[in-house]
């Protein structure tokens, strides 16, 4: 329970960090898997949640885990064991007891703002009655993300996979368990079920910590909003787009980010 | 008993030359490493697009069984478990079998049999991968031609996990 105010200010200032004009600092939030292909007739998935620059250290601030949805291979959510959260990460189990494909999700959907009270600038979550009285230069706006990634025991499936409907998504068209080096990967986006075209899309290999490349691609979903995704080298790959619709009140902030790892064949 | 025969007689009956025959050796190198620990050996044949046509052996620990059973490392045979180990139920008749110590194996396959069955005429692949535990990986492929007008043989040899692989076909 300590855990939880350090947990709420994560999720708090990462929302807030999108809304922000020109605020670079936005950090990258992903979900670690253990593995993301598993055999057998039951298994288990270790994730780790974590905000953070460099990937994939967890060295900032943990993800909250009150938004965690897992699917399952029937469409079916699945209680996630949570392990808890501690200064860097949250971690928990999942449980992978049918074969399949799961989704592992954190969708969030809110509204968030800052406001300026006493010459000092304050980020709140909530609607307009969440902006006391006295405060100026109030920005407000919703905020839709999605931070996923996918685990597959024995043969891939499809159920998990569907869209919602609601927000920034990525609707694989390669699965996201069949990925290989040298491959090219077919990915959708949708913004709120219709295709996200002109998205700009950045893929990121891991490791960053070891190498003086960012080693960022900026990629382009075409009219369709598809987009091809090519692994030189195996490893986990990071993904993260966004955008912004509507101005003033109406402002929306769709985002979305994924881990998905390219095996060497 | 009666089947098999009649089975075989049907067989003669639409082929008027016997079963082709197919004979795999392969060797598991000794290595001198600190942990050593039999690998898991896939081997296979697929079509020139990748299909797999016959899956003829899967070596594992086919008796460890509960949480960690001898299936959880089968997708290290990284191109084997893609193409054919994760929509397959494990253990498979006549596929599967434990894991082998270093040395030489010869195995044999005759058309019509399990687990090699029939082929379609074509040119085909075979592909054997061996993978260990806190050890590498390595994939062999060896192409052919189906089904042989004459004796053929092709070889591959591998350079850490496997060691030489050689394919005899007669007909």
């Amino acid at each position: 329970m300590f855990a939880r105010p350090t947990l709420l200010a994560a999720t708090f200032a990462l929302g807030l960090a999108a809304l922000l004009p020109g605020k670079a600092e936005a950090h990258r939030r992903w979900l670690l898997p253990s593995a993301t292909v598993l055999a057998g007739e039951s298994g288990t998935v270790s994730v780790d949640a974590a905000a953070s620059n460099g990937l994939f250290t967890f060295d900032h601030r943990p993800m909250g885990l009150d938004d965690l949805v897992v699917t399952g291979p029937d469409g079916q959510s699945v209680a996630p064991k949570v392990i808890g959260t501690g200064e860097f990460r949250s971690v928990f189990d999942v449980p992978l007891a049918q074969p399949g494909t799961y989704r592992i999700a954190i969708a969030s959907d809110g509204m968030m703002g800052s406001y300026t009270l006493n010459g000092e600038r304050r980020r709140f979550r909530g609607g307009a009655d969440q902006v006391p009285e006295g405060a100026t230069g109030v920005q407000m706006a919703r905020t839709v993300g999605r931070t996923e990634t996918f685990v597959t025991l024995g043969g891939p499936t499809e159920s998990a996979l569907q869209p919602t409907g609601t927000g920034l998504e990525m609707v694989p068209v390669s699965h996201p368990n069949d990925l290989v080096t040298g491959e090219p990967a077919q990915m959708r986006f949708l913004l709120d079920g219709q295709p996200a075209a002109g998205l700009e899309v950045e893929f990121v290999a891991g490791g960053t910590r070891y190498r003086d490349d960012a080693g960022i691609e900026m990629l382009t979903t075409d009219e369709d909003g598809m987009l091809t995704l090519v692994a030189a080298e195996p490893g986990m790959y990071y993904l993260e787009a966004a955008r912004r619709t509507g101005e003033g009140e109406a402002q929306r902030n769709a985002s979305y980010t994924a881990v998905l790892e390219f095996l060497p064949l | 008993m009666r089947k098999t025969i009649l089975l075989a007689v049907g067989g003669l009956a639409a082929t008027p030359v016997a079963a082709n025959d197919m004979q795999v050796t392969l060797e598991i190198p000794r290595l001198r490493v600190a942990e050593y620990h039999n690998p898991y050996v896939a081997m296979w044949i697929e079509d020139e697009a990748g299909k797999v046509a016959a899956n003829l052996d899967a070596w594992y620990d086919v008796d460890l069984k509960g949480e960690e059973a001898g299936t959880k490392w089968l997708p290290d045979l990284r191109t084997w478990w893609r193409r054919a180990g994760r929509s397959l139920k494990m253990p498979v008749n006549g596929v599967s079998g434990p894991t082998q110590p270093p040395g030489r194996y010869t195995l044999r396959f005759a058309e019509g049999t399990r687990p090699l069955g029939q082929l379609a005429p074509g040119r085909y692949n075979l592909r054997v991968e061996a993978a260990r535990e806190v050890g590498g990986r390595e994939l062999v492929t060896i192409p052919f031609q189906w089904p042989p007008r004459s004796a053929q043989t092709g070889a591959a040899s591998g350079s850490s996990e496997l060691g030489a692989v050689r394919l005899t076909i007669r007909p």
